[in-house]
C-alpha cells in the first residue's frame, strides 16, 4: 500500500498533523506502539537531562498557546504553579470534557493517541512538582475512557507511570474522572469544583488555579490538544514547534470542519493558515455550487467570519480582532441557505441549556436573550427587541462569572455586526432571506405554472391546499393555492411538485 | 496566608483618591474603607463568598470584564471605579434580570420595606417590566410548623445553602437542576419536612428577600386574645428584651425590655411574663440532675436540652448521645407546664382554657410545642411560639408607638427573673448560670465571684475546667452545630471529656436566632451581631442583685407550694421529657 498517495491528495496534502500524528496510524491499544514511534522518549529526555525549569523554559519558548480555547500560554501557565515549598501536594490535570457541539478533536487523540495525554502529563508533572494527575474526561465518550483506562493500566506495567520513573526518583500517577453531562464542566473551575465532588460551578478567579486549584493546592489545566503537542516539542525542539504558526501563535491547530463543505473531518493546520486555504483547497469547497456566507468558528462560544475576511490567517490575534473566537477548533461553514439569526438561536440554545445557573447574567440574561431571538425569528419581533437584545448580550459578556456566559453571547454579537440587516429583515419584513425560519417562510403555488395535477394537495400533511376558481390560460384544469393558516411549512409539496409551481420565500 | 507582624499595605485609587490598604482584602473592605458600600446581594462574610449575583461588580482599569469586588483581591497601584456609567448601567440591569424571576407581590410580602433586592431597585430607579419574559412557578414549602420556602422569590444568592451547609455544616437544602430551571431545594425534591431539617432558621435569617420566613402563629394568638373564654398569657425569652428594639429602629445591642414589657401588655395578654424565671427554674433542675449523675455514675458528660434545634439535631445526627441530655424540658415548656398546672390549680381556671404563649428568638421552638411528652396537663404546654419577628409585627399592626412607650414590669408571680437567667441567651450562659448554683451547692456557701469569663464570648467552642471543692468538672459550651459536631466528635473518640456541656444550636447563642429580626448583609458584614446582642444580656446580669437562679424567690414559691424540691417526683412529671432517636433519613 502506498501511503503517498494519501497524504498527496488536496485533504491531507494542505495539513500538518504534530497533534494528531499517530491518529490512525498506530494501535492505540498498544503501548509498544507508541514506543515505536519515540513514545516515552520525551519523558526519559526530561527526567534525565533536564531540570524543572528548562522543561519550562522549553514549553514557553515553544510559543505553545492552550488549545481549548482560552490560548493561554502554557509555559506561563506552568511557571505559575513552580515554587513553593517543596512536597507541597499539586496537581496536573487534563481537561478532556470537550463539549462544544460537533467537536471532535479531543476524542481523536483521546481514542487514537491516548499516551501522548498521559506522557505530557507525566513531563508536566515534573515541570511543576506534582506526583498526581487526574484525567477528566467525559462520560459521552466511552471509547477514550476505555483507551484511556487501558493506557494508564500499560504505562503503569512499562513503569512510565508510578515510583521512582527511570530510575529518577520522580512518581507521578494519573487517575481517570468521568463528567456527568455538563458542558459547564469543561470551565477549568467548575471542573475542578466536580472534581472535589460538589455541584459542577464555576469559581471566581483570582486566586488562578495555578495558585489555588484542587483541593486548595497549586494546579494547572491543560487541555488534551495542548497535551499532544508537549512531546513533540521537547523531543524536536521548541525551535521546530515555533518555525510554524505565525508570531504570536505558534504551531498547528486542529480544527473540525462540518457543514456546507464537501470535504467534512479533522484537519490540523498551521497557525496563519488563511480560512480560504481552509475551505476551498483543504475542505474542497462547497458543495452544490453554493455561494459561501460565513464560517463560525469556536462553538457556542464563538462568533461568525463573513465573506470579507475570508483572508484572514486564522491565529488567535487575527481572530480576535474581528470579534470571533478559535475556541477549541470547531469550524461550521455556512452558505446562503444558512439563516444567521437562526444559527445564533442555535447556540443560544444550547448555552441556556447548559448554564450553571449560578450567577445572574448568564442564568437569566441568556434566557431572555433567546426568548428575545425566538420573537425575532417567528414574526413578532420589534426594532426595541433588537436593542434590549444587543444591550442585553453586552451586558452578559462583561457580567458573567464564568468564561460560559462571557462567551455566550458571540454568536448573538457577531452576527449582529456582519449580518444585522438579516435581523432587520426578520423583524421589519418580517421575512427570513435564506428561507429557513418556519414562522416567517410562505410557500405560495404561482397559479399560472400550475397544472392542476394536486399532487401537491395529495401529500399535503395539513391539508391546507385547495383547488381555486382560476384556470391559467392554456391549462386544462384549475390551479390549487396553499392556505396560509393551515400551511405548517413542511415543505412536502415543494419537494413533490415537477413543475417547480411552488415557491418558498 | 502567613501574616507578618506589622500588615502589609498597598496603595490604591477608588474612583480617582488614593487609599493604602491593608495588602489582600478585597475590593468592596477597601471601598468600606474608603466610606463606599458597593451593593451586593449573595455576599456574606465568612459565610458565602462566592461572586455569584455580580451585583458588586466594578471597573478596575486595565481589565476587560468587570469584577466581583466581593471576592476580588486589592493589589498595589489597582485604580477602582465603583460608580461609572458602565457600572451603574450594569447593577441596573441585574436588578431588572432579577425582577423578571422574582415574585413581586411587596405589598404584601413579609419583607416589604425589609428586603435587600427592593432596597437596591430603589437605589437604582429600575423598570421592573423590562425584561419580563417565562418565569415558573414554584409551589410554596410549607410542610414544616417552623419555616416557610417560597422559590418564586429566590435570587439564588445562595446565602440559605451556605448558612446550612457552610455555617451550620448540616445541608439539608440545596440548588437543584441547572441553568433557568436552578432552584432551591432538598434531594428529590423531598419536602423540608421529610428532611433532617432541624429548624434552626440560619437559613431565614440569611436570606435577603421574601423566599424565606417563619410560619407565621400571629393570627392564631390574636384569635386566642379575641376569645373571651381564654387565659392568655405570654412570656418573653431572655434576649429578646435584647433584639426586638432593631425592628422598632433602635441600634442592635439596645436593651428595650421596660417597652417590650409594655408593648405586650398592650396588645391584651391576661399576663405578660418573664421566661428568665423558667430560665431560673430550669437551672434548679438540671443543676439537681448533674449534681445526681455526678454522685450515682450517671451518663457523663450531662449536656444541656434548652435548645430544641439541637435537641432535634442530636435525635438525627448524634443518637447515640441522646442519653447524654438533660432530661429537663425547655425553659419555654417549663413555663407552660407550670402555667397549666400549678398556676391552673390555683386559680381555678381549667388547663384548656389557657392558651400560653411565648415569645422566642428561635424557630425551632415552633416544633417543640408539638413534640410528644410536652403536655404536662393532658394538653400542650404551650400553645403558640411566635419569634422575635413576629411580636414586632402584631406589636407595629396594633398601632402601639413602641418608641414612646413608658418602660413597665412584668406581671407577677413569674415577673422575676435573676441574672443568671437574663444570660441565657448567649452561648455559654447556661453554663455559667448553672455553674452558679451547682458550685454554691457543691461548696456549700457564696462565690465571691459569679462571673466565668472562661465560658463567655463567641468562640465556636469554649472549654474549662474549674476545681469546686474537691470536685473537679471540666465543661465546654459550644453554639453551631457545625461546632456542636465537632466537640461530639471529640468526645465520642475519646479525645476530650467532660462533666457538662451545653450545646445552642445557632451559632453564638440565641441571640443570634432564626427567629431574630433580620439584618440586612451590609449590617451583619459589619458588625458583630451576637457579640452586641449578648452584650446587653451581661449588662443587665452584672447590675442586678439577684444574679443565682436558685435565689429567685418565684422560683422557690413554685417549689414550696407545688413540687416540693427539685427533681422531685411531681418535678420530674411536669419539668422533665424524653427524646426520640430519629437518624438521618
Amino acid at each position: 500500500m502506498d501511503n503517498t498517495s494519501i497524504l498527496s491528495t488536496r485533504f491531507y496534502g494542505g495539513q500538518k498533523r504534530v497533534a494528531l500524528r499517530n491518529c490512525g496510524i498506530i494501535d492505540p491499544e498498544n503501548i509498544d506502539e507508541y514506543i515505536a514511534v519515540d513514545g516515552y522518549q520525551a519523558l526519559a529526555k526530561v527526567l534525565t537531562q533536564m531540570t524543572p525549569q528548562q522543561v519550562v523554559d522549553e514549553i514557553t519558548k515553544s510559543g505553545l498557546r492552550g488549545r481549548g480555547g482560552g490560548g493561554f500560554p502554557t509555559g506561563r501557565k506552568w511557571q505559575f504553579a513552580m515554587g513553593g515549598e517543596p512536597g507541597t501536594q499539586k496537581y496536573v490535570v487534563c481537561n478532556a470534557d470537550e463539549g462544544d457541539p460537533g467537536a471532535f478533536m479531543d476524542r481523536s487523540v483521546l481514542e487514537g493517541d491516548p499516551h501522548s495525554v498521559i506522557e505530557a502529563m507525566a513531563i508536566a508533572g515534573y515541570a511543576i512538582g506534582a506526583s498526581e494527575g487526574y484525567i477528566y474526561v467525559r462520560a459521552e465518550y466511552p471509547v477514550a475512557v476505555k483507551r484511556l483506562e487501558l493506557a494508564i493500566k500499560s504505562a503503569r506495567e512499562y513503569g512510565f507511570l508510578g515510583k521512582n520513573i527511570f530510575g529518577s526518583g520522580f512518581n507521578f500517577d494519573i487517575q481517570l474522572r468521568l463528567g456527568a453531562g455538563a458542558f459547564v464542566c469543561g470551565e477549568e473551575t467548575a471542573l475542578l469544583t466536580s472534581i472535589e465532588g460538589k455541584r459542577g460551578e464555576p469559581r471566581p478567579r483570582p486566586p488562578y488555579p495555578a495558585v489555588k486549584g484542587l483541593f486548595g493546592c497549586p494546579t494547572i489545566i491543560n487541555n488534551v490538544e495542548t497535551l499532544a503537542c508537549v512531546a513533540q516539542i521537547i523531543n524536536k525542539g521548541a525551535d521546530w514547534f515555533a518555525s510554524m504558526g505565525t508570531e504570536k501563535s505558534k504551531g498547528t491547530k486542529v480544527f473540525a470542519l462540518g457543514g456546507k463543505i464537501t470535504n467534512t473531518g479533522l484537519i490540523e493546520v498551521p497557525m496563519g493558515t488563511t480560512l480560504r486555504e481552509v475551505i476551498y483547497d483543504i475542505g474542497g469547497g462547497i458543495p452544490g455550487g453554493k455561494q459561501f456566507k460565513a464560517a463560525q468558528t469556536g462553538g457556542p462560544s464563538g462568533g461568525c467570519i463573513p465573506k470579507e475576511h475570508l483572508d484572514a490567517p486564522i491565529d488567535y490575534e487575527n481572530l480576535s480582532a474581528i470579534g470571533c473566537i478559535m475556541g477549541s477548533g470547531g469550524m461550521i461553514v455556512m452558505d446562503e441557505d444558512n439563516c444567521m439569526v437562526d444559527i445564533a438561536k442555535f447556540f443560544l440554545g444550547f448555552t441556556v441549556d447548559e448554564s450553571c445557573g449560578k450567577c445572574t447574567p448568564c442564568r437569566v440574561g441568556t434566557k431572555r436573550m433567546l426568548e428575545m431571538l425566538d420573537k425575532i425569528t417567528s414574526g413578532n419581533g420589534e426594532m426595541e427587541d433588537l436593542k434590549r437584545l444587543e444591550e442585553l448580550a453586552n451586558y452578559v459578556k462583561s457580567c458573567s462569572l464564568c468564561g460560559l456566559g462571557q462567551t455566550a453571547p458571540n454568536p448573538v454579537l457577531s452576527t449582529l455586526r456582519f449580518f444585522r440587516d438579516e435581523y432587520i429583515a426578520h423583524i421589519v419584513e418580517k421575512r427570513c432571506p435564506a428561507g429557513v425560519c418556519k414562522d416567517l417562510l410562505r410557500f405560495t403555488i404561482d397559479r399560472d405554472k400550475c397544472i392542476g395535477c394536486g399532487m401537491c394537495s395529495k401529500v399535503c400533511p395539513s391539508n391546507a391546499i385547495y383547488v381555486t376558481d382560476y384556470t391559467a390560460p392554456g391549462r386544462r384544469k384549475p390551479s390549487y393555492a396553499i392556505d396560509p393558516e393551515k400551511c405548517i411549512k413542511c415543505g412536502a409539496c415543494r419537494d413533490t411538485c415537477k413543475f417547480g409551481a411552488i415557491e418558498k420565500k | 496566608m502567613e501574616k507578618s507582624a506589622a500588615t502589609e499595605m498597598v496603595n490604591i485609587k477608588i474612583n480617582g483618591r488614593e487609599y493604602a490598604v491593608p495588602s489582600g482584602i478585597t475590593i468592596l473592605e477597601a471601598a468600606r474603607i474608603a466610606g463606599i458600600e458597593i451593593p451586593t446581594l449573595c455576599y456574606l462574610k465568612d459565610i458565602n463568598e462566592i461572586g455569584a449575583c455580580r451585583i458588586c461588580l466594578v471597573e478596575v482599569k486595565g481589565s476587560r470584564s468587570m469584577c466581583a469586588a466581593c471576592v476580588y483581591p486589592v493589589s498595589e497601584g489597582m485604580e477602582v471605579f465603583t460608580n461609572t456609567p458602565r457600572v451603574r448601567a450594569a447593577r441596573k440591569m441585574n436588578l431588572e434580570l432579577l425582577l423578571s424571576i422574582h415574585k413581586k407581590n411587596c405589598l404584601s410580602c413579609i419583607r416589604n420595606t425589609s428586603c435587600e433586592l427592593q432596597t437596591l431597585c430603589n437605589e437604582y430607579g429600575v423598570d421592573d417590566e423590562y425584561f419580563s419574559g417565562e418565569n415558573r412557578e414554584y409551589q410554596l414549602d410549607e410542610s414544616t410548623p417552623f419555616i416557610v420556602r417560597d422559590n418564586n422569590k429566590c435570587i439564588l444568592c445562595r446565602r440559605c445553602t451556605a448558612a446550612c451547609s457552610n455555617l451550620q455544616e448540616i445541608g439539608v437544602i440545596g440548588a437543584e437542576d441547572r441553568g433557568f430551571d436552578t432552584h432551591i431545594g432538598s434531594p428529590f425534591e423531598m419536602k423540608l419536612a421529610e428532611t433532617s431539617c432541624v429548624g434552626c432558621g440560619q437559613c431565614v435569617v440569611a436570606c435577603p428577600v421574601g423566599a424565606l420566613y417563619e410560619k407565621d402563629d400571629t393570627q392564631r394568638v390574636l384569635d386566642a386574645i379575641d376569645d373571651p373564654n381564654k387565659y392568655v398569657v405570654i412570656s418573653a425569652a431572655p434576649s429578646v428584651r435584647a433584639t426586638i428594639g432593631e425592628c422598632f429602629g433602635y441600634p442592635p445591642g439596645t436593651d428595650v425590655e421596660g417597652k417590650m414589657v409594655a408593648a405586650m401588655k398592650r396588645l391584651g395578654f391576661d399576663g405578660v411574663y418573664n421566661l428568665n424565671f423558667a430560665a431560673d427554674l430550669t437551672i434548679m433542675e438540671e443543676g439537681t440532675e448533674l449534681l445526681h449523675r455526678l454522685e450515682n455514675g450517671g451518663k457523663l458528660p450531662l449536656i444541656t436540652s434548652c435548645s430544641p434545634g439541637w435537641i432535634k439535631y442530636c435525635e438525627h445526627y448524634f443518637p447515640e448521645f441522646v442519653d447524654n441530655l438533660s432530661t429537663c424540658k425547655s425553659p419555654q415548656q417549663m413555663f407552660g407546664a407550670v402555667i397549666k398546672t400549678y398556676f391552673a390549680e390555683k386559680n381555678g381556671i381549667a388547663p384548656e382554657d389557657i392558651f400560653v404563649v411565648s415569645c422566642i428568638p428561635c424557630t425551632a421552638k415552633k416544633f417543640e410545642i408539638g413534640r410528644d411528652g410536652q403536655s404536662a396537663a393532658g394538653v400542650p404546654d404551650v400553645d403558640a411560639a411566635i419569634t422575635t419577628r413576629e411580636l414586632a409585627r402584631m406589636i407595629k399592626s396594633a398601632g402601639i408607638n413602641f418608641r414612646e412607650l413608658p418602660d413597665e414590669e412584668f406581671d407577677e408571680p413569674f415577673g422575676i427573673g435573676s441574672g443568671a437567667g437574663a444570660i441565657f441567651g448567649a452561648t455559654g450562659g447556661v453554663m455559667e448560670a448553672a455553674l452558679r448554683t451547682v458550685a454554691e451547692i457543691l461548696l456549700g456557701e457564696k462565690l465571691e465571684k459569679l462571673d466565668f469569663y472562661d465560658v463567655r464570648g463567641t468562640d465556636g467552642i469554649k472549654r474549662a475546667t474549674y476545681k469546686i471543692g474537691d470536685r473537679t468538672i471540666r465543661v465546654a459550651a459550644a453554639s453551631g452545630t457545625a461546632n456542636a459536631k465537632r466537640l461530639l466528635r471529640a468526645i465520642e473518640s475519646g479525645e476530650e471529656s467532660y462533666e457538662f456541656v451545653e450545646i445552642m444550636c445557632c451559632p453564638g447563642g440565641c441571640v443570634n436566632g432564626g427567629g431574630q429580626p433580620t439584618q440586612p448583609a451590609s449590617v451583619r458584614n459589619k458588625l458583630d451581631l451576637p457579640a452586641l446582642r449578648a452584650s446587653v444580656l451581661y449588662k443587665a446580669d452584672s447590675e442586678m442583685d439577684l444574679r443565682r437562679s436558685h435565689e429567685n424567690s418565684a422560683v422557690k414559691r413554685v417549689y414550696d407550694e407545688y413540687f416540693g424540691e427539685p427533681g422531685s417526683h411531681r418535678a420530674h412529671e411536669v419539668l422533665h421529657t424524653f427524646y426520640v432517636k430519629r437518624g438521618i433519613y
